[in-house]
């Protein structure tokens, strides 16, 4: 691979080095998510998939702010934390078709990927499921002194549940290490987010006294930079955060939801994809501070692309779970 | 009698034509719970009811369960009839201390006075490879608590039949719709029909063994017994339909008649819906019983994903058949 520059450059405080891994990651995410959609089109994958698509820069973005050691819990749109935090492909592609060489050796899923190996606590198909577990992770590590960080990412539909507030509440109260990172998508399902959610979404960090603050989850460098000031706070016992992220998803609410224009129009989704592609965008402020050139870039997607599709064969080639282990694993 | 004209209906269409006649019927009749308007859920069981009957009686509501369960208790007791949308059984966790603490109480605690004349529809069921949190089937748990009715409709007939019974009554009923069987056809009269809580329906006579089997498994046991007759075994179908109140005559007297019963369900078995009722047959039938109660239900694991593990979580029509065979000594 060519790349124009000094990879030991610093640009926004940031070496250069880092800001081809971060697009390495989203480059990755995208190619996943492309395949996720092939497999459920071939009739290959059981079950239904929620794409991550349009919103990269998310979940690359935090979890470039945190070490391995570090925790995040995950939602039903899961696929992009899980490999931000450097889960890799084909154990995920095995989950999602049910594998026993997945990273739930097939009983979880797509909506239940976990991995402790990178501090993932595991998605959750639970709207707000995950709230207490990011939580009770932050207390863990602040009574353990461990200096871990706990990110707790949910879509703005889980604004919509009582025990993120009660355990936001908690947070601020006993100041643990946790940031929540609220990925608004404008959808809850089908239902746009202003029917849904009345006043100030981030008045209610704010009525807690947990700093809140919001930022264009399109741009990576923003989500980095927010990320990074956030987890720096958190690892300093300054306490929890609330992140809100405005970002897109590109494809319907899952897999199988094709015809959307009875809740939102195709030119809406056209301008997204067009002005706030979080992978373009990335790209050509890349190419402009010459951490990279288009060329560089292409062969790098192209490589990305190879690995995915490699990874892709490995899970399909991968055996299934004996059925007598079904009732394995129920208990400890 | 006049000629009433059936028509073929799917599950879901059944469930829809029930809230639809009966929002018709009465004004207080209203619908909340998440993307069933426009959306019609997930499942479209509810689409064009908001083209009918507006935004005011069919509500979008936030992903707030408890919040919007503990309102249809309320609304409920103050004049309107919530008919509340839980869209996957696994979610009615988030709603439990509405459910059992306030909607199953309040007629009791306050002396008869205040009513709950609530429904609350949500589905059942695995096999849809949706994992842990999108496939229980948790009707036992709501059929445990005194002052709830709990309905399980096994076809499109029961279903439209019961929905309107559940939507008329006094009382907070849950209603269960197993998520699998909505594209089931089955026959549906034209026009006005009830189905009374409390009343078995016998979906097939038989001889030799009652499979009692609720929702999603009816359909099961039927396709046993099709299995069993041609091993010259007679089974006899019964559906409860309702798990509270349930109509244990008719589950004593079929076990009467064969000597033998299978419970078939597709919770789990372990403190659930077919241990009480092996033991309402056993109490009941005691003396003609020629073998012990079976209970057949989920493995008590969470609902894995994997295609060959989930499938060998719950009972099949091939399960039912080696249980019921086993039982009438056929090798
Ligand atoms: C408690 C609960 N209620 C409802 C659902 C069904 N459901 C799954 S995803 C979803 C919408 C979630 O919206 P949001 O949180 O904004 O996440 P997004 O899908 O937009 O990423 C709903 C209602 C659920 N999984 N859990
Ligand atoms: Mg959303």
């Amino acid at each position: 691979m060519t790349i124009a520059t000094d990879q030991a450059r610093v640009i926004d405080g940031v070496r250069a080095e880092q800001w081809i891994r971060i697009y390495r990651r989203m480059v990755t995410i995208r190619e996943f998510e492309e395949s996720v959609n092939e497999l459920y089109t071939r009739a290959l994958m059981p079950g239904l998939a929620h794409l991550y698509i349009g919103e990269e820069a998310v979940a690359v973005g935090i979890c470039a702010a945190l070490r391995q050691t570090d925790y995040i819990t995950s939602t039903h749109r899961g696929h992009g934390h899980c490999l931000a935090k450097g889960a890799s492909p084909d154990r995920m592609f095995a989950e999602l078709l049910g594998k026993e060489a997945g990273y739930c050796r097939g009983k979880g899923g797509s909506m239940h990927i976990a991995d402790p190996a990178t501090g993932n606590l595991g998605a959750n198909a639970i709207v707000g499921g995950s709230a207490g577990i990011a939580t009770g992770a932050a207390l863990s590590s602040k009574r353990l002194g461990t200096g871990q960080v706990t990110v707790c990412f949910f879509g703005e539909g889980a604004l919509g549940q009582g025990v993120l507030y009660e355990v936001m509440n908690l947070a601020a109260l006993w100041k643990l290490p946790v940031i929540y990172v609220c990925e608004n998508n404008l959808y809850n399902e089908y239902t746009h987010y202003s029917e849904t959610t009345a006043g100030d979404m981030l008045a209610r960090g704010a009525a807690f006294g947990v700093q809140a603050e919001s930022v264009d989850g399109q741009d990576v460098r923003a989500v980095y930079a927010a990320a990074q000031r956030l987890v720096e706070r958190a690892r300093k016992g300054e306490g929890p955060t609330f992140l809100v992220c405005r970002t897109y998803r590109y494809h319907g609410h899952h897999v199988g939801d094709i015809n959307r224009e009875y809740y939102r129009s195709k030119q809406e989704e056209q301008e997204w994809k067009t002005k706030g592609d979080p992978i373009k965008n990335f790209a050509a402020w890349m190419i402009q501070q010459r951490i990279s050139d288009a060329a560089a870039l292409e062969e790098m997607q192209k490589e990305v692309r190879a690995e995915t599709k490699a990874a892709v064969e490995f899970a399909i080639a991968a055996p299934y779970p004996k059925p007598e282990e079904a009732d394995e694993d129920v208990y400890a | 009698m006049p000629e009433v004209a059936v028509r073929e209906l799917t599950f879901a269409q059944a469930v829809r034509e029930a809230l639809a006649e009966e929002m018709r019927r009465d004004k207080r009749v209203c619908i909340f719970g998440e993307d069933v308007a426009e959306a019609g859920t997930p499942f479209k069981v509810l689409s064009g009811l908001v083209e009918e009957f507006g935004c005011e009686r069919v509500l979008d509501t936030p992903i707030s369960e408890a919040g919007f369960t503990g309102m249809g208790v309320g609304a409920a007791m103050t004049g309107l009839r919530p008919v509340v949308d839980i869209m996957f059984g696994d979610f009615l966790t988030l709603t439990m201390d509405q459910l059992v603490n306030q909607a199953a109480k309040v007629h009791y605690m306050s002396g008869g006075t205040w009513k709950v004349p609530m429904v609350l529809r949500t589905t059942l069921g695995a096999t849809r490879r949706s994992a842990a949190q999108h496939s229980q089937s948790l009707h036992a748990w709501l059929s445990h608590v005194p002052g709830l009715k709990v309905a399980m409709p096994s076809t499109p007939y029961d279903a439209k039949g019961l929905l309107k019974t559940a939507i008329r009554d006094e009382n907070p009923v849950i209603f269960f719709e197993d998520k699998m069987m909505y594209k089931l056809k089955g026959s549906v009269p034209e026009g006005e029909y009830t189905i009374p809580f409390g009343v078995a329906d016998v979906k097939r006579e038989g001889e030799d063994v009652t499979i009692v089997a609720t929702s999603s498994m009816v359909q099961v046991a039927l396709g046993a017994a099709e299995m069993l007759e041609k091993i010259g075994v007679s089974a006899e179908v019964i559906d409860p339909r309702t798990t509270w109140p349930l109509d244990e005559k008719t589950l004593v007297e079929s076990a009467k008649k064969t000597s033998r019963a299978i419970v078939v369900e597709e919770g789990y078995g372990r403190y659930g819906v077919t241990g009480e009722m092996a033991s309402v047959i056993a109490e009941g039938a005691f003396y003609s019983l020629d073998t012990p109660v079976k209970r057949m239900g989920a493995m008590h694991v969470p609902i894995p994903f994997s295609p060959p593990l989930e499938d060998v979580t719950v009972p099949t029509e091939q399960t039912v058949f080696e249980a019921a065979r086993a039982m009438c000594g056929k090798a």
